[in-house]
C-alpha cells in the first residue's frame, strides 16, 4: 500500500539557523506516527510545513500522489490540533466545532448532525452552548480535537496537545487519543518531546535531532535496536559502553563478586556501588566501574547490596550502535 | 506560496496616498517659485526658507512653544507618574471617578478643556499668559503620561519588588532602585510624545494664550490674514522635526506593533 | 502590599492637581451655564434661560445637527479607510509591517493646522484637485464647492482622524493570537471568511474605540471649519468660540460646552460598556 504522505528532502532555515536538514519519511495510511525530539529538533517546524503554515526551502510533500506543497493551508485535507488549542473565544463550543464545516458551505442540517455526533463522541454534548473560557483544560482539548476531526481529514496533526495538561489527566487523555485513532482510522501525526508518551501511543516513532531524522521505527524496535547512541539514550535508559555498544539497565545482572552467573555472559565488570535510586517498582543501582565508566542496573526494589558488586550482561542484550 | 495581490493591497496604497498627499503638497510648495498657490507650481526657490529664518516674530513664537512644551512635560510627568502608580496600587474613595477625570482630556475636544480652564483663570483673576497655556497643556497631557506609565506598570513584574522587600529594602529604596528604573522607557516615551503634542497644540492654547503666541497660534493668525508661502516652509520643517522625533520615540518604546505575538 | 504612606504619597498630589485644574473648571463651567449676561457683564443670577435657548432657538439645533452629520460622515469614512488598512498592515504586510505602521503614524505628528492648511491648497480654485479634474475633462471650470464647504471639512477631518481609527484597531488585531488565525485557515476558511468570522469580531473593541475618538473629536472641532468650512461649514464649536469671543455670552457658551462634555462622557461610558461586553464574549 502506498504511503499517505511522502516527505522528501525537506530543508528549512530561519535566518542563519538551519532547522530541518534533508528530512525524508513516509507516513502510512491509518498509522499513529509520533515525531519525537527535544526542543530545537525541528519537530514543530516539520509539522507546520505539513499543515501549510511554513514553506520548506527545498524538498517536496506528496499526499496520495498529488503535490501538497503548492496548496495553501486552508485547502489541504489536513487538520491541526494546536498546542494551546486555539479555540475561538467569541464562538460557542458548537460554533467552534462547526467552523470548518461552515467554511466548506456544508448544509446546516448536516452540520448539526455531524457536530452533535462529534460532541457525543467526546462526551461533551451538554457543553454545546458554552464558551471556551468556561471549560477546563481537558475539556478544551477535547473540543479542539472534535473541531479538527469533524472535518474528516486524511491526516490529523497534533502539536504537543497534551503538554499543557497535568500528569494524571495527561495519561488519561493519552488513552483516549489512542482509542480515538483506532476508532476513526484517521492517520495521526503526533509531535512530542516526551519519549514515554511516544512509546505508549505510537505505531511508529520518528526521532528528530537537530533538524535531522535519527531513526524511524516501531517503539519496540527503537527500544531494542537503537541505531545511534542518541536514540539509545533518548528512548528509555541506556548504558553507553566504550566499544560502541550499549545495554539497557534491566538487562544488567547484579551479583556478589565471584558467584556463578545465570545464563551465558558476554561482558562483566566489577565496581563499587555509587548510589541506589528508588523508582517505585524497581531500584536503579549506579555502579562505578573502572576508567570512569558508570553502569546502571535495574533491580527489584528493596534489595540490599554489598559495597562491591559484579555486573553481568548476556550477549543477546548487547546493542551495537553506529 | 507567493503572496497574491488583492484589493486590500490596492486599498492600502490609496489610503497611504490620501494620508500623504497634503504633506507632499506642502513640501513641494515650500520650494514653489511663485507666491500664489496655483497648480502646478513653477520654479524652484529657497526664498521662503530664507524669509522664514529672518522672521523674528515667528522664531520668538517657536521659543515660546518650546518653553511651554518643556513646562508641560514637567507638569504632566510630575503628576502623571504618581497618578499612574496610584491607579495601579493605591485604593481610595473616588478612584474610578479620578481615573475617568484624568483620562478624559484624551478624548474630550480641546475646546472644552481650554474653556473650562479659562473660566477658572477668569474667576481667579489670573492673567492669561504662557503660564496659563503651560498649565492647560500639562493638565491635559497628564492623560498621556498616565497611559504610557500604566502600560509600563502592566508589564512590570511585581515579583521584582517583592524580592527587593524580601531582601530587606524599604519602600522608597525599592521604588528608587527597582520600580522607577523599569519605568525609564515608558517615561521617556511619554515625555517625547507630550513634548510633540504640546508643540502642535492649538485648541486648548487658543483660549489660554495671552500676549505671547505659541507657534501654532502664530501660524494660525497669519493664516487668517491670508496665505503666505512661508507657512509651507515652516510646516515642512515641523514635518521633518516630527519625523525625527517619532523615529526616536518608536525606537525607545520598543515593539509597539505587537510584533511579539506574530 | 503597599503601605498607607506610599499610597497616600502617590495619590494625593495628582488628586489635588486634578481637582483644581479639571474638576473645579468643569464645575465653574456648570455654574456659569446657569448665569446670565447683562450689559457686557456676567451676572450671578441662576436661570435655565440658556438651556431654554438651546432647545427653542432653531439655529442651535440646526448647527448641532449639521455637526453631528459631519462627525458621523467623518467617522464612517475614517472606518472605511482605517479598518482595512489596519488589517493589511497587521496581517498581510509581512516584513514591511513595522515600516508601514510607522508610516501611518507619521502624518499624525505633523501639525494638524499645517495639514488642514495643505488641504486648502489642494481644494482651492487653482488647486491640485480642480486642475486635475479639468485636465482629465470631468470638469470644465474649477468647482467652488470643494473648498469652504462641509465637503472640505469632512475631507480634512477624515484625513486627520483616519490614523485615530487605525491605531486602536491595529492594537486589537495585533492581540489576536497567531494560532487562532492559523486554526481558521487550517479548518478551511478563506482569508475573507477568516476576516469576517474571526478577525473582525475580535478587533471590535479597538474599532469601537477608534470610532468613538473620530466621532467625538470631529464633533468638537473648530479649527477646520474656521479654516476651510465657509459659512455652510460652521460647527457647534465655532458657535461656542464666538460666544466666548466677539459675541460675548459666556453663560450660553458654557451651557453648550457643558452639553458637549456630558455627551462625551455618556458616549465613552456607553462604548466602554460595549467594549467590555465584547471582550467578555471574546475572553482575552
Amino acid at each position: 500500500m502506498s504511503p499517505l504522505l511522502t516527505i522528501a528532502g525537506i530543508n528549512k532555515s530561519f535566518g542563519s539557523t538551519k532547522v530541518l536538514q534533508d528530512v525524508s519519511l513516509d507516513i502510512e495510511n491509518g498509522e499513529f506516527l509520533t515525531i519525537l525530539g527535544e526542543s530545537g529538533s525541528g519537530k514543530t517546524t516539520l509539522l507546520r510545513i505539513i499543515a501549510g503554515f511554513e514553506n520548506a526551502d527545498s524538498g517536496s510533500l506528496t499526499m496520495q500522489g498529488s503535490p501538497l506543497d503548492s496548496q495553501p493551508a486552508n485547502r489541504r485535507n489536513v487538520n491541526t490540533v494546536f498546542q494551546h488549542y486555539a479555540l475561538f473565544p467569541h464562538l460557542t463550543v458548537f460554533e467552534n466545532i462547526a467552523y470548518g464545516l461552515r467554511a466548506k458551505r456544508i448544509a446546516a442540517a448536516e452540520i448539526k448532525t455531524r457536530v452533535e455526533a462529534a460532541l457525543a463522541q467526546m462526551r461533551m454534548s451538554e457543553m454545546a452552548a458554552r464558551r471556551p473560557a468556561q471549560l477546563s483544560g481537558g475539556q478544551q482539548q477535547r473540543i479542539a480535537l472534535a473541531r479538527a476531526l469533524v472535518n474528516r481529514p486524511a491526516l490529523l496533526l497534533l502539536d504537543e496537545p497534551l503538554s499543557a495538561l497535568d500528569a494524571s489527566l495527561r495519561v488519561h487523555m493519552q488513552g483516549e487519543l489512542k482509542a480515538l485513532q483506532r476508532e476513526t482510522g484517521i492517520t495521526f501525526v503526533f509531535v512530542t518531546h516526551d519519549q514515554e508518551e511516544a512509546i505508549t501511543l505510537s505505531d511508529r516513532i520518528a526521532v528528530l535531532r537537530n533538524g535531522g531524522l535519527e531513526q524511524i521505527d516501531t517503539p519496540r524496535e527503537l527500544y531494542n535496536r537503537p541505531r545511534t547512541a542518541y536514540v539509545a539514550a533518548f528512548i528509555g535508559k541506556a548504558n553507553l559502553l566504550p566499544n560502541g555498544m550499549a545495554v539497557r539497565p534491566e538487562n544488567v545482572q547484579v551479583v556478589v563478586p565471584g558467584s556463578a552467573p545465570v545464563g551465558s555472559t558476554s561482558q562483566s565488570w566489577i565496581g563499587t556501588v555509587k548510589r541506589i535510586v528508588f523508582a517505585g517498582a524497581s531500584d536503579l543501582i549506579e555502579v562505578d566501574c573502572s576508567d570512569g565508566l558508570v553502569i546502571s542496573a535495574r533491580v527489584p526494589s528493596g534489595g540490599s547490596y554489598p559495597p562491591i558488586v559484579q555486573l553481568l550482561v548476556a550477549a543477546e542484550h548487547l546493542i551495537s550502535l553506529s | 506560496m507567493r503572496p497574491r495581490l488583492t484589493w486590500v493591497h490596492g486599498h492600502a496604497v490609496l489610503v497611504f496616498a490620501f494620508l500623504y498627499l497634503p504633506i507632499l503638497v506642502l513640501i513641494v510648495y515650500s520650494f514653489n517659485g511663485e507666491s500664489v498657490a496655483g497648480f502646478p507650481p513653477h520654479g524652484w526657490t529657497l526664498r521662503w526658507y530664507s524669509e522664514l529664518f529672518a522672521d523674528d516674530a515667528l522664531w520668538s513664537s517657536v521659543a515660546n512653544s518650546l518653553l511651554v512644551a518643556a513646562v508641560a512635560v514637567a507638569l504632566a510627568l510630575l503628576f502623571g507618574i504618581p497618578a499612574a502608580l496610584a491607579l495601579d496600587r493605591a485604593n481610595f474613595p473616588g478612584k474610578r471617578v479620578f481615573r475617568r477625570l484624568v483620562l478624559l482630556p484624551l478624548i474630550l475636544p480641546g475646546i472644552i478643556t481650554g474653556l473650562s480652564l479659562l473660566t477658572l483663570f477668569a474667576a481667579a483673576g489670573a492673567q492669561l499668559s504662557l503660564i496659563t497655556v503651560a498649565i492647560g497643556h500639562g493638565t491635559a497631557l497628564i492623560s498621556v503620561a498616565v497611559t504610557e506609565v500604566s502600560a509600563g506598570l502592566q508589564k512590570f513584574d511585581r515579583a521584582l519588588e517583592e524580592a527587593s522587600r524580601d531582601l530587606g529594602a524599604r519602600e522608597w529604596y525599592t521604588f528608587r532602585r527597582i520600580t522607577l528604573p523599569s519605568l525609564k522607557l515608558p517615561i521617556i516615551a511619554a515625555a517625547l510624545l507630550i513634548f510633540t503634542l504640546s508643540l502642535d497644540e492649538i485648541a486648548v492654547s487658543f483660549f489660554l494664550v495671552g500676549r505671547e503666541n505659541t507657534l501654532p497660534l502664530e501660524i494660525w493668525s497669519r493664516l487668517r490674514r491670508g496665505m503666505t508661502p512661508e507657512i509651507n516652509a515652516v510646516s515642512t520643517l515641523i514635518f521633518a522635526f516630527s519625523v525625527i522625533t517619532i523615529v526616536i520615540w518608536y525606537k525607545l518604546r520598543g515593539s509597539t506593533t505587537g510584533a511579539e505575538s506574530r | 502590599m503597599y503601605s498607607r504612606a506610599y499610597q497616600r504619597l502617590v495619590s494625593i498630589p495628582p488628586l489635588l492637581w486634578v481637582s483644581v485644574f479639571l474638576l473645579i473648571p468643569y464645575a465653574s463651567l456648570f455654574c456659569i451655564s446657569f448665569w446670565q449676561v447683562r450689559s457686557q457683564q456676567i451676572v450671578h443670577e441662576w436661570t435655565l434661560h440658556n438651556y431654554a435657548q438651546l432647545i427653542h432657538n432653531p439655529v442651535y439645533l440646526e448647527v448641532l445637527g449639521r455637526s453631528a452629520r459631519i462627525a458621523a460622515s467623518v467617522t464612517i469614512l475614517a472606518l472605511l479607510l482605517g479598518v482595512p488598512l489596519a488589517y493589511f498592515v497587521c496581517m498581510r504586510a509581512g516584513r514591511f509591517q513595522n515600516l508601514l505602521y510607522q508610516l501611518v503614524i507619521i502624518p499624525l505628528w505633523v501639525s494638524y493646522l499645517v495639514r488642514a492648511y495643505a488641504w486648502k491648497t489642494i481644494l482651492g480654485g487653482n488647486g491640485v484637485l480642480n486642475t486635475l479634474l479639468i485636465h482629465v475633462g470631468i470638469l470644465h471650470q474649477p468647482a467652488s464647492f470643494f473648498l469652504y464647504s462641509p465637503f472640505a471639512v469632512i475631507l480634512t477631518l477624515t484625513h486627520i482622524y483616519t490614523p485615530f481609527v487605525f491605531l486602536p484597531t491595529y492594537a486589537s488585531m495585533a492581540h489576536i493570537p497567531k494560532a487562532l488565525v492559523e486554526a481558521s485557515s487550517d479548518l478551511g476558511a478563506s482569508p475573507v471568511r477568516s476576516f469576517w468570522t474571526l478577525i473582525f469580531p475580535l478587533s471590535l473593541p479597538g474599532i469601537v474605540a477608534g470610532a468613538t475618538f473620530a466621532f467625538v473629536l470631529s464633533l468638537g472641532d473648530f479649527i477646520a471649519p474656521l479654516l476651510i468650512g465657509g459659512p455652510n461649514g460652521i460647527m457647534i464649536s465655532n458657535i461656542v468660540v464666538s460666544l466666548f469671543g466677539a459675541a460675548y455670552d459666556w453663560p450660553l457658551g458654557s451651557a453648550i460646552s457643558l452639553c458637549i462634555l456630558i455627551l462625551v462622557v455618556v458616549l465613552i461610558s456607553t462604548t466602554e460598556s460595549i467594549e467590555k461586553r465584547l471582550q467578555l464574549g471574546g475572553a482575552r
